[in-house]
């Protein structure tokens, strides 16, 4: 009922009105569209809030990742949000420039995040490590090293993902990077003719692998986490890689120029509490950003776990990137 | 041909003159938009020129072959009569709205590494089939643009005069000199349109390209803007980019409608025309094997969605079904303004054609701009244009709409404008000497000959919204979606066999939309 009158009244122009019914405190967190959706973390988020904070939560999907910081920056001081969750490290730097976010003070003492976190002004809620998935009963001896890939037959092939407009894509161009440094362009003009194709985001990569076009996909370590936990298909697993794997953190940050400073900071809080924290594994399928206190959910124990986590600071990440970006167009061009 | 001497009365103006502003308003607009909130400054670089003759050469290659394989497949259609026909022509409609991704893996599903082709192939020891390259996007466009190129080819052959066809069986004409009295005037008229329609529409493909170009030499104007916009933020570089896609536009236009003739057809009874001269065994082997092929290559792809969704279609969750009555509402919406504003605009062209031709053909070209344009820049322009004054989730609904009524104006501007040039030459005169003004004047002399290209266009302005996902992702509300960005969320979640019911039940929308629409057109027409 309550989204037939959203709809109503979004035709007549009055959709503001509705939103504002209740008294109580709103707070606003700008996000990506998966995870408001209602197989994303959004639904029991929004759920588990409300039931502390006396407000009403609205979390609204701006795009995707790479969309929230745009949104952001479009939209700036004069936006609604009050906090935005789901940049990552790759991202903070730029938008920490922006001006636009507040620090944030009440930072946990101790976060399961496998590198030091000392950023004043956002907060890690999960994290994952980018990895190359396939499927175990096609594939017995999976690559464990872009050398031992680049060494897969002629016909062994990969779909990666646009750098250009995608987080994991990116992700594995600075993997590429922070594991070989000078010899990356050699690595990847090794790995040029294993390209089956590159895509425009991570659905169409996966698809592609999920209907048997390409062996391996650039995905997540935990990717296998879904298909063990939710589907119990025990086909699927990640190639764990010797030079380790890069990571991606994805964090919130309070806005400065937000009306609800308590309630922000109400929220940060609330995210790397228990409550918030046992929702991410089996909705975002990701690593919570502190282990919830009975442990992770039965699954995660058989992923892999990588010998080396790697990550470029978040300073140094926009350098690299231009730097690494222009080394994979070279190579991929030929 | 003479013309009658209606002059521009002030509704014209109005009505044409503001559908044209707002055309304008979207397009260059947006772009001027973007410009002045730009922050850093930039130039192009070598790889975005390289980027730039990427996109030209494959749009070129796509829309040459669409067209050469669409003459002969409506002309197939145009002369024989069978069973399915019409259920061809409808499902046509299907391939042109598909949103990328659902494009890439029913494309895949036949041509892929996995495919039935390799599948096949391989029972001889051959194979996998790679497509992945230029040939892979070329293939896509083609997949794509092949109905679209066919329907407007058909629609030319209906506006021949059956009593032509019947004069030249009558005169013993052979098929070979039917070709060249008849078919050729209306293919002179129809094809540059229908190639500058599907060089345009590849102009501003991106994923589809991306992903069967089988890496970042595959990179399209698009991509650059889109990266330019999301990864960089640098809005004056998208805002170059996008200049430089609507001077492409602008130019290949120009040339088009100067290679264009118009069709000077007399008006016939309007009824299905008997082709005596094709009864020969040859002529109609050679036109059920162009049928049964391209049906084929049409519709494997489509048969690969709909096994892949129809058993997730039946336990969709709920959300899906209020997703997809947003999609229908907003689908109708733009269709109805689509409808509206290429009218006012045609009938607007028609009069200034009488005393500017080069003024009518400007306005001809930025009818068409609209698919030259970027949809992350009319979405990014129109949000900075916006956003000052209103929250984006109180207009979610109407803008969306709104754009993608302009997005499909370049196509119903393609069937409404002859269809009413041809209506004025015929009955204006008539119309004048009975002193019929500018209601009574359409409704009696014009709205009958234009009711089945409107009926048509509006079918195709629905399917084309129903599919869009363009603006939608900048202004929706919270609890707001429509059927693709539904079918994205579902798919970024794992959900992909649910990403497939939800494919399946918008390609069907699309197609019952479609056909709603274009069997409306096609009702008696009664005056009392």
């Amino acid at each position: 009922m309550t989204k037939f009158i959203t709809l109503a009244a979004g035709l007549t122009l009055a959709f503001a009105t509705t939103a504002h019914a209740q008294d109580k405190p709103e707070l606003t967190v700008y996000t990506y569209d998966s995870f408001v959706s209602d197989w994303g973390p959004g639904p029991s988020v929004e759920k588990a809030f409300e039931e502390i904070c006396e407000c009403d939560l609205k979390l609204v999907g701006a795009g995707d990742g790479a969309a929230l910081l745009t949104r952001m920056q479009l939209e700036g001081a004069r936006s609604e949000a009050d906090v935005v969750l789901g940049l990552d490290t790759n991202l903070t730097a730029r938008a920490a420039a922006t001006g636009l976010f507040a620090p944030y003070a009440n930072r946990p003492a101790t976060l399961d995040v496998p590198t030091d976190w000392t950023d004043e002004t956002f907060l890690p809620y999960d994290w994952g490590y980018f990895a190359f998935v396939y499927d175990n009963t096609k594939l017995k001896n999976a690559p464990d090293s872009f050398e031992a890939l680049i060494a897969m037959p002629d016909d062994f092939k990969i779909v990666i993902q646009d750098p250009r407009s995608s987080t994991p894509g990116l992700g594995l161009l600075l993997w590429v990077e922070e594991a070989y440094g000078e010899r990356a362009p050699e690595i990847w003009a090794g790995l040029a003719p294993k390209i089956l194709t590159v895509t425009k985001g991570w659905s169409e990569a996966y698809g592609m692998f999920t209907d048997g076009e390409a062996d391996m996909v650039l995905s997540y370590t935990t990717s296998p986490a879904y298909h063990i936990i939710a589907e119990e298909d025990q086909s699927k697993s990640a190639a764990s890689f010797k030079e380790g794997h890069y990571m991606q953190i994805e964090v919130a940050g309070k806005l400065a120029a937000t009306d609800q400073p308590e309630l922000a900071d109400a929220f940060l809080d609330f995210m790397t509490s228990s409550a918030f924290q046992s929702i991410i594994p089996t909705t975002n399928w990701m690593y919570p950003a502190v282990f919830p206190t009975d442990g992770l959910p039965k699954g995660f124990e058989q992923l892999i776990t990588p010998v080396d986590s790697l990550i470029i600071p978040a300073d140094k990440a926009e350098q690299a990137r231009d730097k690494a970006l222009a080394e994979w167009l070279t190579a991929l061009s030929r | 041909m003479a013309h009658s001497s209606q002059p521009i009365r002030p509704i014209h103006f109005i009505l044409g003159g503001s559908a044209f502003a707002l055309l304008l308003l979207l397009t260059l607009g947006t772009v001027i938009a973007l410009w002045w909130r730009a922050e850093i400054t930039s130039s192009l670089s070598t790889a975005d020129w390289a980027t730039i003759r990427f996109t030209i050469t494959q749009a070129l290659a796509s829309a040459i072959i669409s067209i050469a394989i669409a003459i002969p497949t409506a002309r197939a259609l145009a002369r024989r009569n069978f069973r399915g026909r019409k259920f061809i022509l409808t499902l046509m409609g299907a391939p042109f709205i598909l949103p990328a991704i659902v494009a890439v893996l029913g494309i895949l599903a036949v041509w892929g590494r996995s495919g039935y082709i390799s599948d096949l192939i391989a029972n001889f020891g051959l194979g996998p089939l790679n497509i992945y390259g230029f040939g892979g996007v070329v293939l896509a466009h083609v997949f794509f643009n092949i109905p679209l190129a066919t329907r407007l080819f058909v629609q030319g052959w209906s506006a021949i005069p059956v009593e032509h066809f019947r004069l030249a069986a009558q005169l013993g004409m052979e098929t070979r000199d039917i070709t060249r009295h008849l078919e050729r005037p209306m293919l002179r008229a129809v094809a540059p349109g229908a190639f500058l329609l599907i060089f345009l529409l590849c102009i501003s493909s991106f994923a589809v390209a991306l992903a069967l170009g089988g890496g970042p030499k595959a990179t399209t104007i698009e991509l650059a803007i889109y990266q330019a916009i999301r990864f960089d933020f640098d809005l004056t570089k998208a805002s170059q980019l996008a200049m430089i896609q609507f001077a492409l536009c602008a130019a290949i236009g120009a040339v088009t409608i100067l290679i264009a003739t118009p069709m000077h057809f007399a008006q016939g009874l309007d009824r299905k025309a008997e082709r005596w001269d094709a009864r020969e065994t040859r002529y109609r082997v050679t036109d059920y094997t162009i049928l049964t092929l391209v049906c084929l290559f049409l519709f494997l792809p489509l048969a690969s969605i709909l096994l892949r969704g129809i058993i997730p279609l039946f336990t969709l969750p709920s959300a899906v079904w209020w997703a997809a009555l947003n999609s229908v509402i907003v689908a109708t919406l733009s269709a109805g303004l689509s409808v509206c504003m290429s009218i006012a605009m045609s009938a607007f062209i028609i009069r200034i054609a009488r005393k500017r031709k080069t003024v009518s053909n400007v306005m001809e070209v930025v009818g068409f701009l609209t698919l030259a344009a970027s949809p992350f820049v009319i979405g990014t322009g129109l949000f900075v244009m916006t956003f000052p004054f209103i929250s984006p989730f109180a207009i979610a609904l109407p803008i969306t709409a709104l754009v993608n009524a302009a997005m499909s104006l370049p196509f119903s501007l393609r069937v409404i404008l002859p269809a009413m040039t041809r209506a004025e030459d015929h009955y204006g005169r008539l119309a004048d000497s009975l002193g019929m003004q500018t209601w009574d004047r359409f409704r009696f002399a014009i709205w009958p000959r234009l009711k089945r290209p409107v009926g048509f266009s509006a079918g195709l302005a629905a399917a084309l919204s129903m599919g869009d996902l363009g603006v939608i992702t900048l202004f929706a509300p919270p609890d707001m979606a429509t059927l693709p960005l539904m079918m994205y969320r579902l798919m970024s979640s794992y959900q992909l066999s649910d990403a497939a019911g939800v494919a399946l039940l918008l390609v069907t929308l699309s197609v019952a939309l479609f056909w709603i629409f274009d069997q409306g057109g096609r009702l008696e027409h009664n005056v009392r």
